[in-house]
């Protein structure tokens, strides 16, 4: 039924609902604000979890990160699922452009086949360690506590699980099914890659929701995306006129940039809380990234060679810059 | 490697499988059951990952690609309709309880289903499984916030949707939801799957989605219509997903069949029970009637289900335990439950009313056997009551089952004079139930079901003591606001004059 209004203003009522007037006052809220905030469950959870029952249904012990209100862990992108999704359905027609722009001009083949062995032996075996990266933020968003804290880690799983599907296209593109199966050989038995594969396993194994953000998203994505995007795609390759592959990883570049300030916004916050969070992140961080940086010296070298150690120890640098600005002192 | 690669042609299941289960890999550093640990526990047994059969491929790339697309036109819709006072299209105020009950109790439903997703979108050891469930764990908050959004310029005008966060952990009727959710939530991954993806999404979803979307349709309420139609093709998405779930649990291994069984028998009371809700609106609570809950049930419980339970049949499976109980049950459920929400209405942050004659001839013509024999009479003598100054109130405390919580309202299957009540006594306390069903749910699980959360007591403690303003306090219920008879609410004047406002020339 649509009947004829006249237009009238009309008083509205109220601003907003209640638990939001009660955080941010009497004033009409944001959609973030609507879609986030204290939208999870938090009272009278009625059974506890059969196969945990040590603990609630949705339990803020599960980490040692202790938090008076876990909706502080705000997201400054104040990404809510669509504001999410258009942001990166404009990303990907992007990347799209930039696949169809390698392919129809050939740029692929053109490459040398040692920078296509390069390319190749690097970021193949990556989309094993985005596809970890996707359990890992998939298990925060599970188990951690708070819908604001919770939301980005289930956008940024899907992510990781785009970024392992454009890893797997590229794999493709340069080099067909055989690229991705050597990349799986590579992945799962050569030297260069087991320290890298044994710390993804263990963030698996790890069911503290907060270390595990700390040890994935920021210890080591913080040095695998700059080592590998930066240093080797877009300044080693594209020195050498492999600049085709820094267009096929244009994606990722970007959204490492972009997230690194959710990450850093999370951290120092929770840094803030308290002095006992503080020693915890603290502690986490430095065990984490210490093996991170161990890990990456080998899969650097495929690329770098003998200039992995100096690679890894400037980026750890860059990375202790970064941290210390969130409250962390390594 | 040559300079031209001659690229293989690979079909589109190939290539999906590229972009998916290849990336996954066995552990060796850690064993499988350290990573994937709760795959035991409930008795399921999974030979081969590798046969999941992947219900739809979606790389990320298009899902973003669609997801955005559907997102744009659904923000302009609402925005345009927050604008245009297009609150002032719908038929009438008293529509907006079925809204209110949306927002406290389903709404926080598709939170729980993100979450939900996302446990068992890392839990089950199989890239395939996990990237359909963790899909779903992403439109799942899709749901939640689109419906808060298109609520939110209601609440602007009306009572009763402002303290939804509040009610839903508190207030007594919400907790029939919420302990649904919570009860599949708190179960292993696979019971997880049957209980929302199979018996949720794919049995009882048409109930409650198509009914509820259509009436949103005839009584002009834009709003929930576009986010009816804007969730629809994730729908078919999560349809497909609940039924390969339950294909591949019963052809891995025959000693599967059993427990499937049982959680199929428990889940369709539970689901059946929150569908209580649903039979209400249809019957009552629309101005304009799409369809009674019979002939709702009649096309998506019976024939859909029927044909469902025949396809099933080859793997073993029989229809849920409960399904004839559930048919005797449906030509009384609307009404039962509707003179109980009246008679508590005060304690709800929802209006309720008598209905109209032309209403109840309405009723009488959909239910012939039931509504003048056992309904009628009883909104007689209430209205009467009403008509006299002295509206039916009960102030005495509902008495909740202990599985479903909802009030034992409901009738014995083949007497419907006779209220029905059950009882268990276990480790020397007594509980209660409303139907054989529920009963059976909680024998089967008694150290899960003492640990409900039941309002009732609640009102009892601090800081309430028995207080029924301190209750009202504690659970954001404005008295004279939110609750009680939509005749005389603030609800109805507003919308009267408002509406009076936009259609004449005062
Ligand atoms: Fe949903
Ligand atoms: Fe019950």
């Amino acid at each position: 039924m649509q009947i004829d209004l006249r237009t009238v203003a009309i008083q509205p009522q109220r601003q907003a609902f209640d638990h939001l007037v009660r955080r941010f006052g009497d004033k009409a809220a944001s959609r973030y604000q609507e879609g986030s905030y204290d939208i999870q469950a938090a009272e009278n959870l009625h059974y506890r979890p059969t196969w945990d029952p040590d603990h609630q249904l949705y339990d803020a012990s599960l980490t040692r990160i202790v938090m008076a209100d876990w909706y502080a862990l705000k997201d400054p992108r104040q990404f809510y699922y669509s504001t999410y999704t258009l942001t990166r359905a404009r990303q990907q027609e992007t990347a799209e452009a930039n696949f169809s722009f390698v392919e129809s001009r050939g740029l692929a083949d053109m490459l040398s086949d040692e920078l296509r062995a390069v390319a190749l032996n690097v970021l193949v075996p990556l989309r094993h360690a985005a596809w970890g990266a996707n359990q890992n933020n998939t298990t925060v968003c599970g188990y951690g506590y708070g819908a604001i804290f919770t939301q980005p880690c289930m956008y940024h799983a899907m992510d990781n699980l785009g970024i392992a599907q454009y890893l797997s296209r590229l794999g493709l593109l340069l080099g067909d099914t055989e690229a991705l199966d050597a990349g799986k050989k590579a992945w799962l038995d050569d030297a260069s890659w087991q320290p890298l594969r044994r710390y993804v396993e263990d963030c698996l194994a790890c069911r503290d929701p907060f270390e595990l953000f700390v040890a994935q998203n920021l210890a080591l994505d913080g040095l695998l995306y700059p080592l590998v995007y930066e240093r080797i795609v877009d300044q080693h390759l594209s020195a050498q006129g492999a600049s085709a592959v820094a267009m096929l990883t244009q994606f990722m570049s970007d959204w490492f940039d972009e997230t690194r300030k959710w990450v850093d916004a999370v951290i120092k916050v929770a840094a803030a809380e308290s002095d006992a969070n503080r020693a915890v992140l603290t502690e986490w961080t430095r065990q984490w990234s210490a093996r991170a940086a161990s890990a990456m010296v080998p899969v650097v070298e495929l690329a770098l060679g003998s200039g992995a150690d100096e690679a890894v120890g400037e980026q750890l640098e860059a990375f202790r810059a970064r941290v210390l600005k969130t409250g962390i002192t390594l | 490697m040559d300079m031209k690669v001659a690229k293989k042609k690979l079909g589109l299941k190939d290539k999906y499988k590229l972009m998916t289960r290849d990336l996954g890999w066995e552990p060796s550093y850690h064993s499988k059951d350290e990573l994937y640990p709760y795959m035991n526990y409930e008795g399921i047994k999974i030979h081969d990952w590798d046969k999941w059969e992947d219900p739809f491929r979606l790389t990320m790339d298009a899902y973003w690609k669609y997801q955005a697309e559907k997102e744009r036109k659904f923000y302009a819709i609402i925005d345009a309709h927050a604008q245009n006072n297009g609150h002032l299209n719908l038929t009438d105020a008293r529509y907006l309880s079925a809204l209110k009950i949306f927002l406290q109790a389903i709404s926080p439903g598709e939170y729980a289903a993100h979450r939900g997703f996302a446990r068992v979108g890392r839990e089950f050891p199989g890239v395939g499984p996990q990237v359909a469930c963790q899909m779903q764990a992403i439109d799942e908050i899709r749901h939640a916030q689109t419906q808060i959004h298109a609520m939110s310029n209601y609440n602007r005008y009306y009572n009763g949707f402002h303290a939804f966060a509040d009610q839903r952990d508190r207030i007594w009727y919400t907790s029939v939801a919420r302990s649904f959710f919570d009860d599949s939530m708190s179960a292993g991954p696979f019971e997880f799957m049957i209980a929302i993806g199979f018996s949720f999404e794919y049995v009882l979803t048409n109930l409650l989605f198509v009914p509820f979307m259509s009436g949103a349709a005839y009584n002009g309420d834009m709003a929930t219509v576009t986010f009816g139609f804007s969730a629809q093709s994730d729908e078919a998405r999560h349809m497909t997903l609940g039924l390969e779930v339950i294909k591949f649990i019963l052809e891995q291994d025959p000693d599967n069949l059993p427990i499937v069984q049982n959680w199929i028998d428990k889940w369709f009371w539970r689901g059946f029970r929150v569908l209580g809700l649903v039979s209400t609106m249809m019957d009552y609570m629309l101005p304009k009637r799409v369809m009674s809950w019979r002939e709702a049930w009649d096309i998506y419980g019976v024939e859909n289900g029927g044909a469902l339970f025949k396809d099933l049949a080859r793997y073993g499976i029989k229809p849920p335990r409960g399904w004839d109980d559930a048919e005797k049950a449906i030509d009384h459920m609307s009404h039962q439950f509707m003179l109980g929400l009246y008679q508590w209405s005060f304690g709800t942050a929802f209006h309720s009313w008598i209905p109209s004659d032309a209403d109840m001839d309405w009723l009488a013509g959909k239910y012939p056997h039931t509504f003048d024999k056992y309904y009628r009479p009883r909104w007689k003598h209430i209205k009467k009551l009403a008509d006299a100054g002295t509206p039916f109130k009960n102030y005495g405390l509902a008495r909740l089952c202990q599985t479903c919580q909802l009030p034992s309202v409901f009738t014995e299957p083949d007497d419907p004079t006779l209220t029905c009540h059950r009882e268990t006594v276990y480790k020397g306390e007594k509980y209660q139930f409303c139907s054989d069903g529920c009963q059976h749910i909680f024998e089967n699980e008694p150290e899960k079901y003492i640990q409900a959360w039941l309002p009732m007591p609640q009102l009892f403690q601090d800081p309430i003591n028995g207080d029924l303003g301190e209750w009202m306090k504690w659970v954001s219920l404005l008295d004279g606001k939110d609750n009680g008879d939509y005749a005389g609410s603030e609800d109805q004047k507003n919308f009267e004059a408002w509406r009076g406002l936009a259609t004449t020339n005062q």
